[in-house]
């Protein structure tokens, strides 16, 4: 703690990402479970509505291709609710008090927290992708747009855990972060992510998905797999990501000084 | 009082208070309604463009081949959410002083089982009135959708006493992925999205010896009035009984000697 304490801020970030780190390392089912678990949707979904690829219109042969983005937004949702249930966990535990105790920038406690997440979503994106090309995915847009891909991924992953955060940071509990969970899915689920958005055939199933920000994030992903560069579906994917990012830090930073004061 | 009145005395104590708990405080019931009826909506609204791939030959439409899979799938459903009242039973203390008082402890599996059907039974009719809210058509007769019920109940009660099992061995929540998982993968395993001749690779080779991929064709069939595997699905359903209570009276016995 004392070492944490007199320390600059890079070497302060340093800390507490390491201590992110290792602490998704010491624990195997943080780490398994959210990379298994989109893998094996991934296999299931791919098998199950593979027939839809002979809908006219539908933009790939391959089902695989298309649903090739899902993994990734899964894990990126899987990062936030690790990453929050940690930072509700040292909220709950005291750890944060006691680092409040210490002359600790808020800026580190906030960056090495997100270290921990980025770190699950840059393990986990290299994971998808080399398990989807190494059963058939093609990426239309070629090394430098699966490069690409691995970037919009990570930024993905790291505005879910913004969004993470500051559900940790201004609730304070585990609970109130898991009880977001299902609110991520929804908008997961309601998304074009499993089906495209012109072959949706009810009208206010397509209308959720046009205004759910989600569907952009996937659809920046499915492009660089099954279209090539998309200039607009990538714009719109690392636009949405950077804003969600910009706001939700600022949000994470103001609920912290807050969940400060009170200590 | 008999053995049978013993057991039935318990058995009607604790789903009685597992019914009260469920229906007092919706933290407990909301999800277990809230997530079928989602996947409903997520599936049956988002996925019903694949009716129009070839050979996909489901005479009801594409969201009553949703409300059957959903059917089936809040019934297992329930029965996890009641193995995790049971861990937290075990974890507050509750199971305990429960096993202390009574006098015969199946009947605490049995109350268990009561008031897990009893929510799916809530539960169903739920899904069953979005479903015809939202245009679902049913071409089963009466009878069918009773046979319908009665094999959702049937897959709640061996979902039931599957999580009980687990819950009465490790008696803590974090062993709530352990009951749901399997379920999970069981159900996912089957075919959610289309019939099984349109499910490609690997799944359709697990799907066919999947007793799930029985339930969700007998289900299917009962909605769109065509009944299909009605007798695999009950040997399935008996010889899984059979397993499950095996399991679940392993499970009471590990509780009772932890203490």
């Amino acid at each position: 703690m004392s070492a944490l304490a007199h320390s600059a801020l890079p070497s302060q970030v340093g800390l507490l990402a390491g201590r992110a780190v290792r602490r998704i390392l010491r624990n195997p089912a943080q780490l398994v479970f959210p990379v298994a678990f989109p893998l094996v949707l991934l296999g299931v979904n791919t098998s199950g509505l593979d027939a839809a690829t002979n809908l006219p219109g539908f933009p790939t042969a391959s089902y695989l291709d298309f649903a090739l983005a899902i993994p990734f937004m899964q894990g990126a949702l899987f990062a936030a609710l690790n990453g929050g249930q940690d930072l509700a966990r040292d909220i709950q535990g005291g750890f944060l008090d006691r680092l409040a105790m210490t002359p600790m920038s808020g800026a580190a406690l906030l960056a090495g927290q997100l270290g921990g997440a980025l770190f699950m979503g840059v393990i986990s994106a290299v994971l998808y992708l080399v398990v989807g090309v190494a059963f058939g995915a093609g990426i239309a847009s070629g090394v430098a747009g699966a490069l690409v891909l691995l970037v919009l991924a990570i930024t993905i992953s790291f505005a879910f855990a913004c969004f993470g955060t500051f559900v940790a940071l201004r609730a304070g509990t585990g609970e109130a972060v898991q009880g977001f969970f299902p609110l991520f899915f929804v908008l997961l689920f309601l998304s074009s992510a499993f089906f495209p958005r012109d072959l949706i055939e009810q009208d206010w199933f397509r209308t959720i998905a046009t205004y759910n920000p989600v569907s952009y994030m996937v659809e920046g992903i499915r492009s660089l797999v099954i279209t090539g560069w998309d200039g607009e579906a990538l714009a719109l994917a690392f636009g949405i990501s950077g804003v969600a990012i910009a706001a939700f830090l600022a949000l994470s930073a103001r609920a912290l000084r807050t969940r400060l004061v009170r200590t | 009082m008999s053995a049978f009145g013993r057991t039935a005395s318990v058995a009607g104590a604790v789903a009685r208070r597992g019914l009260h708990n469920a229906f007092t405080n919706p933290a407990f019931l909301l999800p277990s309604v809230l997530f079928p009826l989602f996947f409903f909506i997520a599936f049956a609204g988002g996925l019903s463009g694949v009716q129009n791939a070839p050979n996909f030959d489901f005479r009801s439409g594409y969201t009553s081949f949703q409300f059957a899979f959903v059917c089936i799938q809040a019934a297992a459903f329930g029965g996890v959410f009641t193995g995790f009242s049971i861990a937290a039973d075990f974890e507050f203390g509750f199971a305990r002083r429960l096993m202390l008082a009574a006098p015969n402890r199946g009947g605490i599996i049995i109350g268990y089982v009561i008031s897990a059907m009893v929510r799916a039974i809530f539960v169903l009719a739920v899904v069953f009135l979005a479903g015809l809210v939202s245009g679902m058509r049913i071409d089963g007769s009466l009878g069918d959708l009773a046979a319908l019920l009665v094999l959702a109940l049937c897959v709640s009660m061996v979902s039931t006493l599957w999580a009980a099992g687990i819950a009465m061995r490790l008696r803590t929540m974090q062993a709530g992925p352990v009951m749901q998982m399997p379920v999970f993968i069981l159900l996912f395993l089957a075919p959610v999205y289309v019939p099984l001749n349109l499910v490609a690779g690997w799944v359709h080779d697990v799907a066919r010896f999947n007793p799930a991929t029985a339930f969700l064709e007998a289900a299917r069939g009962f909605v769109s009035g065509e009944p299909t595997k009605v007798g695999i699905t009950s040997a399935c359903l008996l010889a899984m009984f059979a397993i499950a209570a095996l399991w679940a009276r392993g499970g009471l016995r590990s509780a009772e000697r932890a203490g």
